[in-house]
């Protein structure tokens, strides 16, 4: 059977019940696809065993090359190419430099994050998702099980796992 | 697991399940608009028409066409500016600094406030645009472009320039913050729509598939956009109000304008988000999201910011006084007892006096006198520019060059201009937008919600 294709998916009502779910699942030594949700459920992604996101050391790395462009586009311009006396203070006036630093540091930082977010995420414009169930981002939590992954289990083992975790529903999904 | 003490007030009436959520506020973006929203819309974009006709004027004329003179520079223009970037603090200051201090009430009216955020720096950018007279030449004098002078940058010593990188940055990051927050909710809509509208939330839904690990990076962007915004809107009005401070002129060169102009930005904006929530949750009927506790609570941040906007005017006369320098005493004698004592007492007691009101708990949960009280404080507020700006300039350093500023048809009209946009905007995004962040008010259902329903 191929991978990424067909799944049976448990519908789960409450989060409290999900959380626990996931973890007897994972025990059991199933292995979950992914679990989909309508609103950021706290703990999941620890219960799934997700590694922290490494999306604020991209953020911290473009907001130090946003201070770095600042203030050497600052300086060159200021100082370099084409210095002025404004005030009677040194061409290169650092002090008077740092909101313009700031602002564009706080612009890269915001900027390359986000996109790091998108682009890691797969979210573009006209992007289209793959949709495992409709009520996802209505009401309903669906863990989805990849059946060639957990191909050692019969359908209706698994089945039978998700029923006794308080799935609600058991369904199956494939995709082309 | 959420704990959530149980003697906090719930911030969700009415029984809500989270079926009911997605109902309720879809509900607005799916159905037939409302007489009264076309109506709202129709006066909204007849007041951007009329307005237009002054803006065209000025453009076509030049800024001649307002009411400013060699003595009184800036009048109106940059009055209006500051009071609209003003709004704008609240949305940012409920969605970032709310967040980070955990403030789940946040989640009924962030969205709403965001967007305002965003439609009122827009309005704001206006004026010093139009300010410049050839704003098609505009990039090149605020911006560092490469240009046939050889080349020669711009001044990275002005205020001004600040200010471009400032509410640019400010505008943009706003706009990238409600945008992300937005996903999962034209997905919602995305998912129940069929056709036309399947097609458009779609495209804007970006693919959004509700994946455990997006949401997990999801909750990181939103912490750490959450963490930059915060000192970025305290910086924007920080340097607004360097456009004065660091002016030599009596009146503008004070120390204490940072944080003054920064309260009175959040005080304004909140009595902005009140005006406008106070009419969406009665014409969507969302009033067990938007509840009384959250009109109280909001009210409360006003008491806060217009007591700390009241202690700023006395602190800057008795600093008058206190420094013995005879210009800075007359230019705040003046203020109170000169030829605008109008708009001065009229800014004392929309902005000091009236705010105090609110400790009364009957007045503060009462939808009329909040909605009241709010327009009376955005009064208040435009007058407080008014006077730091006018009065301060119409005193020259010669006598012989004191002035008044009387505003033109052109003035009023521009001003008229932004409020139709404002307006036109945030009816659209009523409209079609999901007006509260539905997925936020699902994670909190359960602790958060009363149980039983009315």
């Amino acid at each position: 059977m191929e991978r990424d294709k067909n799944f049976i998916l448990g519908v789960f009502d409450d989060e409290d019940v999900l959380l626990d779910a996931v973890t007897r699942i994972r025990k059991s030594g199933v292995k979950i696809h992914e679990v989909y949700s309508p609103f950021p459920v706290h703990g999941l992604d620890e219960v799934l065993g997700y590694k922290r996101s490494r999306l604020p050391i991209a953020a911290f790395l473009f907001g130090l090359l946003g201070t770095t462009l600042a203030l050497t586009m600052q300086f060159y311009m200021m100082k370099i190419d084409w210095p002025m006396i404004i005030g009677g203070k040194d061409h290169a006036a650092f002090p008077a430099f740092i909101p313009v630093t700031f602002e564009l540091t706080v612009l890269l930082a915001a900027f390359g994050m986000v996109g790091v977010f998108m682009v890691s995420s797969n979210l573009k414009p006209w992007g289209q998702a793959r949709i495992f169930d409709n009520r996802i981002t209505d009401d309903k939590h669906v863990m989805a099980i990849d059946l060639a992954t957990n191909a050692g289990l019969g359908e209706e083992r698994l089945a039978e796992v998700l029923k006794d975790s308080g799935a609600t529903e058991v369904n199956k999904k494939s995709f082309e | 697991m959420q704990v959530t003490s149980s003697v906090r007030e719930p911030l969700i009436t009415g029984g809500k399940t989270l079926k009911d959520v997605t109902h309720d506020i879809s509900r607005q973006v799916e159905g037939k608009p409302s007489m009264l929203w076309l109506l709202a819309l129709l006066v909204s974009v007849g007041a951007l028409g009329l307005g237009f006709i002054a803006l065209a004027a000025t453009l076509w004329e030049g800024i001649g066409m307002w009411g400013l003179n060699k003595t009184i520079g800036w009048a109106w223009d940059i009055t209006n500016f500051v009071w609209w970037v003003g709004i704008g603090h609240a949305g940012t200051l409920i969605s970032a600094v709310l967040l980070l201090f955990r403030q789940k009430w946040r989640m009924a009216i962030n969205r709403a406030a965001e967007a305002m955020t965003i439609f009122a720096v827009i309005c704001a950018a206006m004026f010093p645009i139009i300010h410049m007279g050839r704003p098609w030449l505009g990039a090149y004098w605020a911006l560092p472009l490469p240009n046939t002078f050889g080349s020669l940058w711009v001044n990275f010593n002005s205020p001004l320039l600040w200010d471009v990188f400032a509410i640019s940055t400010y505008f943009s990051v706003s706009l990238v913050f409600w945008y992300i927050a937005l996903i999962p909710d034209f997905a919602t809509i995305r998912d129940r729509a069929t056709g036309l509208r399947k097609t458009i939330y779609s495209a804007l839904a970006f693919g959004w598939d509700g994946a455990a690990k997006t949401w997990s990076r999801f909750e990181t962007v939103s912490l750490i956009l959450a963490g930059l915004a915060t000192p970025l809107v305290l910086s924007v009005h920080t340097i607004v109000s360097f456009d004065f401070a660091t002016s030599v002129i009596p009146g503008w060169h004070t120390t204490i304008f940072p944080p003054y102009f920064v309260a009175g930005a959040i005080f304004s904006g909140f009595a902005m988000v009140l005006t406008l929530m106070i009419v969406t949750r009665k014409v969507f009927k969302l009033e067990d999201y938007i509840t009384i506790g959250h009109i109280e609570l909001m009210n409360i941040v006003i008491i806060i910011t217009g007591s700390i906007v009241g202690i700023a005017y006395i602190t800057e006369f008795f600093i008058a006084w206190y420094s013995g320098v005879a210009a800075e005493q007359y230019a705040f004698v003046n203020r109170a007892f000169g030829p605008y004592w109008w708009a001065y007492w009229s800014m004392m007691t929309c902005n000091v006096i009236s705010p105090q009101l609110f400790w009364i708990k009957k007045i503060r949960t009462s939808i009329v006198l909040t909605f009241i009280l709010s327009l009376i404080v955005n009064i208040g507020m435009w007058f407080e520019r008014f006077v730091i700006i006018v009065t301060s300039l119409h005193r020259d350093f010669l006598p012989s060059s004191w002035a008044m500023f009387y505003p033109t048809w052109a003035d009023v009209g521009v001003y008229l201009f932004t409020f139709g946009l404002f307006f036109t905007l945030f009816f659209l995004f009523a409209k079609f937008f999901p007006v509260i962040n539905m997925f936020e008010i699902k994670s909190i259902i359960k602790s958060s919600s009363t149980k039983e329903s009315k």
